[in-house]
């Protein structure tokens, strides 16, 4: 399941959905991102989240589709939000169950490679006075390129 | 040809337009970005080295060909997550 949405979510509402779709459930692995009150040295007040409407969407599935065929996965959702949000809030979910641990704790660590690289949004920082656009980071392009070669160890 | 251009984050602002559509004859990515690029200005900004597109809402590399009617986009690296 993708969202992309404003408004916020619960984690452990996400976390426990993924258990009651299933019996054959054994692992649930999940990832929240956080926005943060600093980045780089500066202060953070807010930010807003900019995305592609309906390439965004796809973008996701095609991700989520991924995960799915490179491991074998009970259930996948993802929840990105966009819009005006303040340090402290919650800007993504991914939660992965599976019968082992290993599929859903890999799956989880791929979308979250994949996403951060591969998925059209961006982030603006409100810092002090004014607001400035993210930067990419060379660690999130490294971090993505390492399922490239098959599953890290 | 013709093309529906949209341009998103610091592009758009730095553009100040989120879009538009040209007509002309683009082999690729690349002729379209040398293209807008040569309207000199603010347009530079699409000659950045880490610039990403966009071909029909699937990433691509710039020596994707066009087709006639594509959605195009441009946008700088993305930071989502």
């Amino acid at each position: 399941m993708i969202r992309v949405q404003t408004a916020g979510f619960d984690p452990g509402a996400e976390i426990n959905a993924l258990q009651a779709s299933s019996m054959s459930v054994g692992a649930v692995v999940s990832f929240v991102g956080y926005v943060r009150d600093f980045n780089a040295g500066n202060e953070v007040d807010g930010m807003f989240l900019e995305h592609y409407p309906g390439m965004t969407e796809k973008a996701l599935g095609k991700i989520a589709d991924e995960a799915r065929q490179r491991w074998s996965l009970l259930g996948l959702v993802l929840i990105h939000r966009v819009g005006a949000l303040l340090p402290g809030e919650p800007i993504v979910f991914v939660g992965v169950s599976s019968a082992h641990r290993q599929a859903a704790f890999d799956a989880c660590a791929f979308v979250m490679d994949y996403l951060k690289t591969r998925a059209p949004f961006w982030k603006k920082e409100q810092v002090a006075d004014r607001s400035q656009w993210v930067e990419a980071r060379d660690s999130d392009r490294e971090a993505a390129q390492r399922w490239d070669r098959g599953i890290p160890d | 040809m013709k093309l529906t251009i949209l341009y998103f984050s610091r592009y758009r602002e730095t553009l100040g337009v989120d879009g538009e559509t040209i007509e002309g004859a683009f082999a690729s990515f690349n002729q379209l970005r040398e293209h807008l690029a040569h309207r000199g200005g603010v347009w530079q900004v699409l000659a950045e080295h880490n610039l990403m597109c966009a071909r029909n809402q699937d990433m691509c590399g710039l020596d994707e060909p066009l087709s006639d009617g594509d959605e195009v986009a441009f946008f700088p690296t993305v930071t989502g997550g």
